[in-house]
């Protein structure tokens, strides 16, 4: 594991240019992620009509890997039904984790594959996660994530 | 004496100061980094490495010592027992205190901080009193006075920092009056670096009749400590930033505080006699060590010190300052590179931004360089509030850390920079 399989040309493109970033007036679902320990924060905005994702947005301040990671989620779940991207967000939290291989077993990752290498830095797991953990609150109406505590995705690590 | 003597530190006191003669006293940084670099352990703020003067105490201790302490009659119980306090008086020199029963030791700084909490402040603050901190404090002392607030509808004050990262003094002094219970500052900034004007925030406030607390966390690894020179009441540090073992630590009380102090924890060694209608305290420093301590850490913590003070507190400093002085001078080099915290009394502290890359992606690629920093927000949110930023990268030295090592840092900044173009 060293920086150019972490810091990927996509992951440095979707930081610097993030993609869908600001606010949705008329967000349906909203909520807030932080990652307490590092300071990485996020507020996603969902557009939400028959149970598929219409637009997304999100904003916030973090590190690379955290707004890369929302960036290109934000690109993969817009025009998918709730259902469909919370199973992605399953499958991201299990590569992420070391428990999904995404080039030996069936997955809808895609290009979020990107992220797999994360998997060999614990500390920086949260940050990659974070904004699918907030998307996850989102859906459910919790309105804040955090990645400490019973919801802190590495734990079962 | 049961106990071998001390090892003296690698160099003696009277030579020039070199940090590679000191530098064989640690085995951890002989440790080639997995990514093939010489470890350069920058993050001793957080928590320094231990010398093998220590280690080794700790294994004799360990091989010929270990039993519990102060109850039993037997042979290892008063070995234990006498390395035990042996180590408070250790500390006790460390500190410049007038009396070994002024030593309470601690699992470490915040347990200090939160037995003055409970032991000062439950008994003695209330509703409406005021408590002074600084826009520095770190969060070990500053949650716990928020505790009280919370139980006692007492108040926090809080003192606040220049652009440079140092106290407002004028602000400060300002906030003392008749409703001023208690003050709880530091001594140096844990984010920043900054030194504070610890006497004159002492005087201030004893001018106004309030006791201080002193957090010494990042000071007592770095400063030359003399508590009856401060007048400070209460001092508290831990033993792992000073080249000690992690959960120990000590508090400094003047006496006919600590005497009147209520206990913290309640259970065995902290009592004189227990019925079920009555039960009498031990007297100070006892009264506030229930239970079985950590003991191997604080005999430790012991030998940390006076490995620390046999090399010398301001030798060690005077280094830490050239690094530090070398370390700011050539990261500002660096286009897009800001330092954070930049007072006029520093101690060996440097936080800073690398452009806009987040500190969190350069603390990983500085770590593929084998450059140990932190990154986050150093348990101090309210500093990164006061400068609205969501964090930094921060580098600390310790006496074994050398220009070399500033510029594999500065180099592996410049990589950084590169990578995020």
């Amino acid at each position: 594991m060293d920086s150019k399989q972490l810091y990927q040309e996509v992951i440095l493109d979707h930081n610097k240019k993030p993609r869908n970033y600001g606010s949705l007036a008329d967000a349906t679902h909203r909520s807030e992620g932080l990652n307490p320990l590092c300071g990485d924060h996020i507020w996603l905005h969902l557009h939400v009509k028959d149970g598929v994702v219409e637009r997304v947005a999100f904003e916030g301040q973090s590190c690379a890997i955290c707004k890369a990671s929302a960036s290109m989620m934000t690109t993969v779940i817009k025009g998918r039904s709730v259902a469909e991207a919370e199973a992605l967000v399953e499958e991201f939290r299990q590569m992420t984790t070391g428990q999904l291989d995404p080039d030996k077993q069936p997955n809808h990752l895609g290009r979020l594959a990107v992220f797999r290498g994360v998997k060999d830095l614990p500390s920086r797991v949260k940050c990659a996660i974070l904004p699918w953990h907030t998307l996850r609150a989102a859906f459910g109406e919790r309105h804040t994530a955090t990645t400490e505590g019973e919801h802190d995705p590495a734990a079962d690590r | 004496m049961s106990a071998t003597a001390l090892k003296e530190p690698t160099a003696t006191a009277q030579a020039p100061f070199d940090p590679e003669q000191y530098r064989a006293d640690f085995p951890i940084l002989s440790n080639v980094h997995p990514h093939g670099h010489r470890l350069v352990f920058l993050d001793n703020a957080a928590s320094s490495q231990m010398p093998r003067q220590v280690i080794d105490r700790l294994v004799h201790y360990q091989t010929h010592e270990h039993a519990n302490i102060h109850r039993g009659v037997h042979l290892l119980s008063e070995r234990a027992t006498e390395a035990y306090e042996n180590a408070r008086r250790s500390v006790q020199r460390f500190l410049n205190a007038r009396e070994e029963r002024e030593i309470i030791f601690t699992t470490g700084c915040t347990e200090g901080i939160n037995l003055v909490m409970h032991g000062y402040g439950r008994k003695f603050l209330g509703p409406g009193d005021e408590i002074v901190v600084t826009q520095m404090e770190h969060h070990s002392n500053i949650v716990p006075w928020q505790m009280l607030c919370e139980e006692k509808g007492t108040r926090l004050r809080v003192a606040p920092i220049d652009d440079c990262g140092e106290l407002v003094f004028e602000e400060y002094e300002k906030l003392f009056n008749e409703r001023t219970k208690f003050a709880a500052v530091t001594h140096v900034s844990n984010a920043l670096g900054t030194i504070t004007p610890i006497k004159r925030m002492i005087d201030v406030a004893h001018a106004h009749g309030v006791p201080v607390l002193v957090d010494g966390a990042q000071a007592a690894p770095h400063l030359s400590v003399d508590v009856q020179a401060l007048d400070c009441d209460f001092y508290a540090f831990s033993g792992h930033k000073l080249c000690g073992p992690t959960g120990s630590g000590a508090l400094y009380g003047k006496a006919r505080l600590l005497e009147k102090m209520q206990p913290f924890k309640g259970g065995g060694d902290m009592i004189l006699s227990v019925t079920f209608e009555k039960t009498t305290y031990n007297t100070i420093p006892h009264k506030f060590e229930a239970g079985t301590p950590p003991i191997a850490a604080m005999i430790g913590l012991g030998a940390a010190v006076d490995y620390l003070q046999a090399i010398g507190l301001d030798r060690i400093a005077a280094h830490e300052h050239a690094l530090l002085d070398y370390a700011s001078r050539r990261l500002v080099e660096i286009p897009g590179v800001r330092i954070v915290g930049t007072a006029r009394e520093k101690a060996a502290v440097v936080s800073f931004y690398v452009g806009d890359v987040h500190p969190h992606d350069v603390g990983t690629l500085l770590n593929e360089e084998g450059v140990a920093v932190r990154t986050g927000h150093h348990c101090a949110q309210p500093v990164m509030q006061r400068f609205g930023i969501p964090a930094t990268a921060r580098a600390s030295f310790a006496l074994y850390n050398t220009l070399a090592e500033v510029d594999a840092l500065v180099d592996a900044v410049r990589k950084v920079q590169q990578l995020f173009g």
